[in-house]
């Protein structure tokens, strides 16, 4: 099936303003009549639930912390971008529009993304109007920093916790909305199943995770904001109860998933120290602006402390590769550089599975006053982790899973296939492409919460009958009888491994595997081992515990049996696309220095999976890309 | 090294709940802390015993979540460190540590070290916010904030909400998490129109929900992983003050 992402055609600059003026409205007085379910409450959900109830709709919010402010957006270090142009250095809304298209390798929808640059200067004025501390400058101003794959400054920031501050303006704004009775809040609930009544999203299923009841709630109209899948590596920077979960139980329900092989590997993350370890720590990609990436030119330097390498034997490789951006060069080309000076040998640290991070020349130019000013948590964080003090010898890093530039597949209204679905921030597909930039997960997040979920829903709620479906309909207790009798099957295996042993194994295979470069071979070794690994998980997984308390074990396994499925459909997308682009990099699809070769004949399309059953074969329906705007060219940060 | 832990277990809010003993027989001094727990419970599930309950989820210490008195101490007593971001090498081979939960009235034991902390949660709903709609705002240039103003700001808002403040206190106040939102909000011009009215409701809160007064031991900065100042406590009070006049 070709599907339509219902973008609005004509200029693309008015092509916002006249969608929303063309979506049909819901009568103020008839807005608390609609029930709105929004599972998760990170910048997209918690920004949509708050904004949604000032509205007036009546909101029900879920998450699996013990508080809204803990979701994970709560750990993005370096900043949000906006194309505001305060520094005046020639940004502009169409600027951000194309460095985000060229960014994501071509692969995103033009006009998605002319919405998120337009809005993005909306999202700054409400921040500060909710009390965001932004860093400011001495005369009161809002202060901006570069970030990779941009010449222009345009990021904004607070400290290096700039996704805590924005998250807990949201999490402000969905506290009065709490307190004015239109949000009602359900914390340490997990979503294990969208309830679909004759093909339309109608409500959720969930775990109560200090009972262990499983509750049904009716919704006309549900909202994922439910995050990425990369926690599938195992290791990742993700928090450890960052799932696929919620899009996986609806993707079994129908809805697409799209584009599930564009992974994000960040480049900066504190290379790994053991076989114990449990997650991978990012270094914003803000140290960047001030840290030099390098290696030792020969590879008999490597174990030598950084301080007896030679000026001229050091390996400066981003500036001597691309010139134009050095060390600011996008992720997806910043990892890909780090993990080929690896393979070359030249590598360090433990396992030389590391680069440096080098604030020397930095610390020389400004001080290191300035450089702790600037970055000073993230030194600290570095030093408890390491034991190492990056003032005084460059830090070490290399690439971790880190985003999901995949998610469910949605139309421009960010409603999924199946009607009454929605899905925002990273859980959605929609502008990222097949790399995001930094500073723009932020950006996405508050642009589909705040700007657009509130306009979009309403031509959707404007068409239904609200309450018409509610949970005593049979398809509710039918997903209740089904979520509990997964949970019992897991509970009954009573095997010798455990969940997280599970996970390790899945996690090598996908890392190895599916990680930063991928061949046919590759991938066609994981398409065997991951319905293996799957088997025996079903047949000798040990779940300790009952279903009826505080079980982290049945969590950590139902989200598990989860990621085998998704895997394998990651996994297949992979080998599908026969091109390089962005953080999909084919090893058969290379230019002769290395670059990625992407191939628009036959590739420029959004591929979308429907999932048909374990064991069969998922169905791939393709979303044309076209680019009327922006000309389709190789992108190059040289 | 090898350790020995003593490690409180309470099966649900109304079991009793005693210290038990688990052994630590291989532990790096590279790992996290919760590196460290994910060990002792790996063996204690293969063997089909129930693990220790603890939350966490970020592990780099921001999300708020972990949550755990070691050796009497929340978050263990390394200065400005979550349990997550405390690693082993501060302890040494031999040492038996007691790991407890979050000790308040205002915050009961749901299992284990799992404690529910929704107490704080009420606090923010009371006011912890300006009260602008999505959309319609000024300019976020139009109002300059001075760089002092801005920092002094942040300083209060780097708050993570974990509770360790309340769960160091011997009145169990929660005033220097109210405290540093109030006085976060109070200094900068869009949260000044409200602030006599916020500072009212969110302290009414925190004594609604059982949390006590501050007694001035400063504890709660001791134990604070962000190292928030109990300057904020005092500007709340202040605040306080202006409000009643």
């Amino acid at each position: 099936m070709i599907l339509d992402g219902k973008c609005p055609t004509g200029p693309i600059e008015t092509s916002w303003d006249r969608h929303r003026f063309e979506t049909k409205l819901v009568n103020p007085s008839n807005k608390r009549k609609f029930k709105i379910l929004c599972v998760g409450t990170g910048l997209a959900g918690g920004a949509a639930a708050a904004s949604l109830g000032e509205l007036g709709y009546n909101v029900h919010a879920f998450c699996y912390q013990d508080s809204a402010r803990r979701a994970h957006s709560i750990a993005a270090q370096g900043g949000i971008n906006a194309a505001k142009n305060y520094p005046n250095d020639g940004d502009s809304i169409y600027r951000l529009f194309y460095d985000t298209i060229k960014g994501g390798d071509f692969r995103a929808r033009e006009a998605d993304v002319w919405r998120l640059a337009q809005v993005s200067n909306n999202i700054i004025d409400q921040c500060v109007a909710q009390g965001v501390p932004f860093a400011r400058d001495y005369a009161g101003y809002l202060d901006n920093r570069s970030f990779g794959g941009a010449q222009v400054s345009r990021t904004f920031f607070a400290r290096g916790q700039t996704g805590q501050q924005l998250l807990l303006g949201a999490y402000s704004a969905l506290s009065r909305q709490v307190k004015a009775g239109t949000v009602t809040l359900h914390e340490r609930r997990e979503m294990l199943d969208l309830v679909v009544v004759d093909g339309i999203a109608k409500g959720i299923t969930c775990r109560n995770m200090v009972t262990g009841a499983i509750e049904s709630h009716w919704g006309d109209a549900v909202i994922l904001a439910t995050g990425g899948y990369v926690n599938v590596f195992y290791l990742s920077t993700n928090a450890m109860g960052c799932s696929v979960t919620a899009a996986w139980k609806a993707a079994r329900k129908g809805a697409y998933m799209a584009n599930p092989c564009y992974t994000q590997i960040h480049p900066t993350c504190i290379p790994q120290h053991g076989e114990h370890q449990s997650k991978l720590t990012l270094m914003s990609e803000s140290l960047r602006n001030d840290g030099r990436c390098w290696v030792p030119k020969k590879e008999e330097d490597c174990e030598k402390p950084a301080g007896e390498i030679a000026e001229a034997d050091r390996d400066y490789y981003l500036e001597r590769k691309y010139p134009s951006f050095g060390n600011l060069a996008p992720r997806d080309i910043a990892s890909r550089a780090a993990k080929e000076q690896c393979d070359d040998g030249r590598g360090v640290g433990p396992g030389k599975r590391g680069v440096y991070l080098d604030f020397a020349d930095s610390i020389n130019r400004l001080g290191e006053d300035t450089i702790r000013g600037r970055y000073g948590n993230l030194f600290e964080m570095y030093e408890k982790i390491t034991d190492e003090n990056g003032y005084k010898q460059p830090m070490r890093i290399y690439p971790a899973p880190h985003y999901a530039m995949g998610g469910l597949w949605v139309d421009y209204n960010c409603m999924s296939n199946v009607p009454g679905l929605f899905v925002l921030g990273e859980a959605n597909f929609s502008v990222h492409g097949a790399n995001r930039l930094g500073a723009s997960a932020l950006m996405q997040g508050l642009a589909d919460g705040y700007f657009v979920i509130p306009y979009t829903i309403a031509g959707y709620l404007a068409t239904v009958k609200p309450g018409e479906v509610k949970d005593d309909h049979a398809e509710f207790k039918k997903s209740a009888e089904e979520v509990k009798a997964n949970i019992d099957k897991l509970l009954s295996i009573n095997g010798t491994k455990t969940p997280s042993e599970f996970h390790r194994e899945l996690g090598k295979v996908m890392w190895e595997d599916v990680g930063m470069a991928r061949s046919k071979e590759s991938l066609e070794h994981a398409l065997k081992r991951i319905p293996e690994i799957r088997d025996d998980f079903w047949k000798n997984v040990k779940v300790v515990g009952s279903n009826e308390q505080f079980n982290q074990e049945i969590e950590n396994a139902g989200r598990l049996a989860d990621f085998f499925e998704f895997a394998e459909i990651l996994t297949k997308d992979a080998l599908n696309r026969e091109e390089s682009c962005g953080g999909h990099f084919r090893t058969e699809h290379q230019t002769e220095d290395g670059e990625a070769m992407r191939n628009d004949e036959d590739f420029c399309y959004v591929a979308a999976w429907e999932f048909k059953g374990v064991g069969v074969e998922p169905e791939l329906h393709k979303e044309p890309l076209k680019f009327e705007n922006v000309k389709l060219a190789v992108r190059s940060y040289k | 090294m090898k350790l020995k832990l003593h490690v409180w277990r309470q099966n649900g809010p109304n079991d009793k709940g005693r210290m038990e003993v688990y052994e630590a027989p291989d532990v790096s001094p590279d790992q996290s802390f919760l590196e460290m727990l994910d060990d002792v419970n790996l063996v204690l599930a293969r063997e089909g015993k129930e693990v220790i309950a603890f939350d966490h989820d970020c592990r780099e210490g921001i999300c708020g979540m972990c949550s755990q008195v070691i050796n009497g101490v929340p978050h263990g007593g390394q200065d400005r460190t979550t349990v997550c971001q405390l690693h082993m090498r501060k302890f040494k081979d031999g040492d038996e540590i007691f790991i407890e939960p979050w000790k308040a009235r205002a915050f009961p034991v749901i299992k284990d070290l799992v404690v529910d902390r929704g107490g704080l949660e009420k606090i923010m709903q009371a006011g912890g916010y300006t009260s602008c709609h999505t959309g319609g705002v000024a300019d976020g240039n139009a109002l300059p904030i001075g760089n002092d103003v801005a920092e002094y700001s942040m300083d209060a808002a780097e708050c993570i909400g974990c509770g360790a403040c309340v769960a160091s206190c011997p009145n169990s106040s929660a005033m220097l998490y109210t405290g540093a939102k109030v006085s976060q909000l109070a200094v900068l011009p869009q949260g000044k129109v409200e602030a006599h009215r916020r500072v009212m409701v969110m302290t009414e809160a925190a004594t609604e929900n059982g949390f006590g007064n501050c007694s001035n031991h400063y504890e709660c900065q001791a134990s604070c992983p962000k190292g928030i100042d109990v300057k904020f406590i005092a500007k709340l009070n202040r605040e306080y003050m202006k409000a009643l006049l």
